[in-house]
């Protein structure tokens, strides 16, 4: 993995983990990659707000549909969404 | 003596058809009128399909003096209204037009006169708007038309209660002349916010589908939109028999409940009250039902949640089928159109379908959801769902004449 990437994504990381602290109302550094957003209480509607965020922040469109059975991404967790922007991101510049 | 409520006309225009029969044919036939939407700036929406009413000629069917007044939803109210009451064979002597009214539902008024305001001033930097745009954006709009079009001057207003407005509204209309505060109510909904705004602000929900509308299918995956109106004329029992009016079917109960809980997700207890308030109110049993219309929206938490309301309430849960996979959610007008499909079960004993089923969901397993070709069985009565955001829960129950 060469250097700028790396320095992209912690950058990207730590954006959309401020969203997601903003969101579940706590500390930034409380996040950790493996938390669930069940269990920092981000519900259906928290969900909707903090994608609204994200596009907003990253100009990217997330392609998520809370009906989807088979959703083609894991955005559960802190991590999962970090990886799931990080790849928008990139695929953009791309 | 109990004061009964006879249906005694319907009109409807929906993605379907433009009237009635051709609504019960497309119904009857399980054909789906969801496409692709045109309008300006569709291409700017990710969700891009909807049950949206092709070919009305507006300017053939309303006078340039009438088109400054009428928004989009108040021209589909006022041919639905034509169309109930010339069904109904209805006329009114100058005292009985003061006991005749209107309630009409809809969730957002003249949603297509604001986007095209808002538009106007805010993209093409124009510092004026027309100046009927408050006439013809408010939510009474619909209501005051039909109440001036059929010199109707008993009681007349609006409901909105977003997706269950309509049967909250024909639950008003009947409670009216049951109770004997009116005679003769039309009664109904009316939407249309097929427009580039009105979908935007849904997009940012991810609800919506991108593909088609399947309720209780296992591979469902959102909403649909459609837009149109449905009216009925609802009439006291005794003066439609004995003006000889062909009834078309009784409403029997009405039910609102409130979840009180959230602000999106369904509580199934709220509309486990609403169904049984209905039959309470009807003195049905449940084993008199024949056909449920459902809510039915093809999202996972309402299919989840109605089904499981359904088995709550039924032992033995008769057919269900949701007509939303075929016109679309026509959200404050929902219910309404979604009553000619309890009037076809119970007049002409056909059972719509829920098209687009595909493949059977484990959550909704047990329930006979009528897939995707219609029925025929005789219908002695029926319920129609209607559980909003906000959790506001309306529920009629119908019997056959």
């Amino acid at each position: 993995m060469d250097g700028s990437f790396v320095a992209l994504g912690d950058g990207l990381h730590r954006r959309v983990i401020a969203i997601l602290a903003a969101q579940a109302l706590r500390e930034p550094s409380g996040l950790t990659r493996e938390m669930s957003l069940e269990s920092l209480g981000i519900d259906s509607l928290g969900m909707a707000e903090i994608l609204f965020a994200i596009e907003e922040a990253f100009d990217v469109q997330v392609p998520f549909n809370a009906n989807d059975p088979g959703a083609t991404r894991d955005l559960s967790t802190v991590g999962g969404i970090c990886d799931a922007v990080e790849a928008l991101v990139s695929a953009d510049r791309g | 003596m109990t004061r009964r409520v006879a249906i005694t006309g319907a009109g409807s225009v929906n993605a379907l058809a433009l009237d009635v029969p051709g609504t019960y044919a497309a119904l009857a036939a399980g054909r789906v009128a969801i496409g692709p939407l045109e309008f300006e700036d569709v291409e700017r929406l990710s969700v891009r399909i909807g049950g949206q009413i092709r070919d009305w000629d507006a300017e053939a069917r309303h006078s340039r003096q009438e088109l400054a007044l009428y928004d989009r939803a108040v021209q589909f109210a006022l041919e639905a209204g034509r169309q109930a009451v010339a069904q109904s064979g209805l006329t009114l002597a100058p005292d009985e037009a003061l006991r005749a009214g209107v309630v009409m539902g809809t969730g957002g008024g003249g949603y297509t006169t604001i986007d095209d305001s808002y538009r106007a001033v805010h993209v093409e930097g124009k510092n004026r708007v027309h100046p009927f745009t408050i006439p013809r954006l408010m939510h009474a709009a619909a209501a005051a038309h039909l109440a001036m079009r059929h010199g109707l001057k008993g009681p007349a207003f609006t409901v909105s209660t977003a997706c269950a407005s309509s049967n909250h509204a024909m639950g008003q209309a009947f409670q009216m002349i049951r109770s004997g505060a009116a005679d003769v109510m039309l009664a109904g909904g009316a939407e249309a916010t097929l427009c580039f705004g009105g979908l935007k602000a849904w997009e940012g929900l991810r609800v919506m589908s991108p593909d088609g509308c399947r309720p209780f299918s296992a591979d469902r995956n959102g909403m649909v939109q459609g837009e149109g109106a449905a009216v009925f004329v609802f009439e006291e029992w005794e003066r439609a028999r004995a003006r000889g009016a062909t009834i078309l079917a009784e409403v029997a109960g009405f039910a609102m409940t409130s979840d009180a809980g959230d602000i999106v997700m369904p509580d199934p207890d709220g509309a486990v009250r609403a169904m049984q308030g209905a039959l309470d109110d009807a003195a049905m049993a449940p084993a008199e039902v024949g056909y449920i219309n459902a809510h039915g929206t093809g999202t996972a938490v309402n299919d989840r949640s109605e089904a499981q309301a359904i088995r709550r309430v039924f032992a033995t849960p008769p057919p269900v089928s949701s007509t939303k996979s075929m016109h679309g959610h026509l959200l404050g007008a929902a219910g309404a159109v979604e009553l000619l499909a309890v009037l076809m079960a119970l007049g002409e004993g056909v059972i719509a379908p829920t098209a687009g089923w595909n493949a059977e969901d484990p959550e909704v397993l047990g329930l006979d959801v009528v897939p995707n070709v219609a029925r025929r069985a005789r219908v002695d009565a029926a319920l129609t769902n209607a559980f909003a955001f906000g959790g506001l829960n309306a529920c009629l129950a119908l019997r056959r004449v």
